[in-house]
């Protein structure tokens, strides 16, 4: 293998070029990166990089010659556009085509529009550097923000917007915030927490239109009436970036169906984050492994990983390794840290084991067809952490408590 | 003060250095490194700071 191509140049693609490195990879590797800076870290653009002014350098992933002791040839501000995996080609938006030996696949995720959402400099879709920058300048004292979604960055701005002293409106569609992600019971008890820091939280609301006026959005009309608007920011979920793989044969189907191994079905490519959907071993009934896409920073970290070890062990003809693993994921709301090991579902039990909203921390468990699912901590991160095992050996609803409680006592 | 690192907890996420770079690092084979464990006095707000923020509560300061 002479030449490694990582499409998409954000954490899970920068890991996998990090990792075929330390495996003693050291032919040429090309990151293909349609942004125009480094490599950078996406969790504080909803948080500090907002409310505390932090320059571009400080959420850079890796300081200038870190990145080039790595010795990769970025192609910035630059495109895939189409993959050919019969001759072993990427095109690319300015003309190149480049041959890989290797190639991972590490494209994300982008913001999903609304139906009829219209484009204006104080309408934010955030996701990328570029994004936070066009709403940074925005949030300033007694602006009226209107975030639409109520899922983690959606509260997440909401909080950092509040804080900066803005007047915070959140729209939500279903009967509560972070159904998805926490369930009905919890999300209804964060609705009532960002109630009281101020912010105004409506759910089963139904965004019908915008109001526009000399190309900005003055107005976001929910039922019938409009809900006045200096900035509008939608947070209503993503969706991955696999278009420019249409007619390539890879599986897509909300996102790049992989293997056990991340392989996508082609021999030496395979693919990283949130882009990723695969059987995950770790989740579901031993055998029945969940297939599932997963939205967050540490899964981006460790499929980087696990995929430029598997293209590093398929190319030399070695054993891969099936990846698997427990859901994670972090969110700061105000000063509070959720943490979420596991998966939630709609219509999980959850069981307070600890604490409570009232207190400002606890810890909850999760049920779902009887067995732990996940564990909720607010503001108690250790307990979360430790909680992984327990979660990976899928144990009853009512063992799993025991064992929660065995470790907080 | 003297900083201990729980890297059983550690998720190398980068918080801390972004937030004490005069103490945390993260390198390009993904590992986090303590810099300083004894950091002077004049960085113990920062450091506070760092261990507040890291999302997997890997951080502790001994006196
Ligand atoms: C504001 C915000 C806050 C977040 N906060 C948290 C948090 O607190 N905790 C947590 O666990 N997770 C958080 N996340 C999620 C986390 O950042 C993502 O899971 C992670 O960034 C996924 O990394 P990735 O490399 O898979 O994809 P991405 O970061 O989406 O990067 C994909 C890259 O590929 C590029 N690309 C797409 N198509 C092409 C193409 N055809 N050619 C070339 N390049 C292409 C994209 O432009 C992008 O740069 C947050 C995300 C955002 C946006
Ligand atoms: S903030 Fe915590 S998890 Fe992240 S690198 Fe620092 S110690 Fe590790």
């Amino acid at each position: 293998m002479n030449h490694v191509i990582v499409v998409g140049s954000s954490l899970a693609g920068l890991r996998a070029s990090e990792t075929l490195r330390v495996g003693g990879y050291a032919g040429r590797i090309t990151m293909i990166n349609a942004e125009t800076f480094a490599p950078y870290d996406r969790p504080p653009l909803s948080k500090r990089f907002l409310s505390d002014n932090w320059d571009d350098e400080r959420i850079a992933l890796r300081k200038g010659d870190d990145l080039q002791s790595l010795n990769i040839e970025f192609k910035n501000g630059v495109e895939a556009t189409s993959l050919h995996t019969d001759t072993k080609k990427v095109a690319l938006s300015n003309g190149e085509q480049l041959t890989y030996d290797g190639l991972i696949i590490a494209t994300g995720c982008r913001v999903r529009a609304l139906p009829g959402q219209p484009t204006a400099d104080n309408l934010v879709m955030l996701r990328t550097l570029k994004d936070a920058h066009q709403l940074r300048g925005q949030l300033v004292p007694n602006a009226k923000v209107v975030v639409i979604g109520a899922g983690f960055i959606g509260l997440e701005v909401a909080s950092t917007a509040k804080n900066l002293g803005c007047e915070v409106t959140v729209l939500e569609g279903l009967p509560a915030p972070l159904i998805r992600g926490l369930g009905a019971q919890m999300g209804s008890a964060f609705a009532e927490f960002h109630r009281g820091k101020g912010v105004n939280v409506r759910c089963g609301v139904k965004v019908e239109g915008f109001v526009e006026d000399a190309g900005r959005v003055t107005a976001v009309v929910v039922n019938g009436e409009n809900v006045d608007a200096d900035v509008v920011v939608v947070g209503v979920g993503v969706t991955p970036n696999t278009e420019w793989l249409e007619g390539s044969g890879l599986a897509l189907d909300n996102g790049i169906v992989c293997d056990a191994y991340l392989n996508v079905g082609v021999k030496d490519v395979f693919a990283a984050g949130d882009v990723v959907r695969w059987p995950n071993a770790a989740v579901g009934e031993t055998g029945a492994p969940e297939l599932m896409r997963i939205e967050h920073w540490t899964n981006a970290v460790e499929q980087g990983v696990a995929a430029a070890n598997n293209l590093l062990a398929s190319s030399s003809g070695n054993a891969m390794t099936p990846f698997e693993s427990v859901p994670f994921f972090w969110s700061d709301q105000f000063d509070k840290r959720i943490q979420f090991m596991g998966r939630s579902h709609a219509d999980d039990e959850v069981e307070i084991i600890t604490g409570s909203m009232e207190e400002g921390k606890l810890i909850a468990a999760y049920g779902h067809g009887g067995r732990l699912c996940g564990v909720l901590g607010l503001s108690m991160p250790k307990p979360v952490m430790l909680s992984k095992a327990i979660l990976a050996s899928k144990p009853s609803f009512a063992d799993g408590i025991s064992q929660l409680r065995a470790l907080l006592a | 003060m003297k900083i201990v690192v729980d890297f059983d907890l550690c998720a190398s996420t980068g918080g801390c250095a972004r937030i004490c770079p005069e103490v945390f690092e993260v390198r390009t084979d993904g590992y986090l490194y303590v810099l300083e464990e004894n950091p002077g006095e004049e960085l113990r707000d920062k450091v506070i700071e760092a261990a507040e923020n890291c999302p997997t509560g890997a951080i502790t300061i001994e006196d």
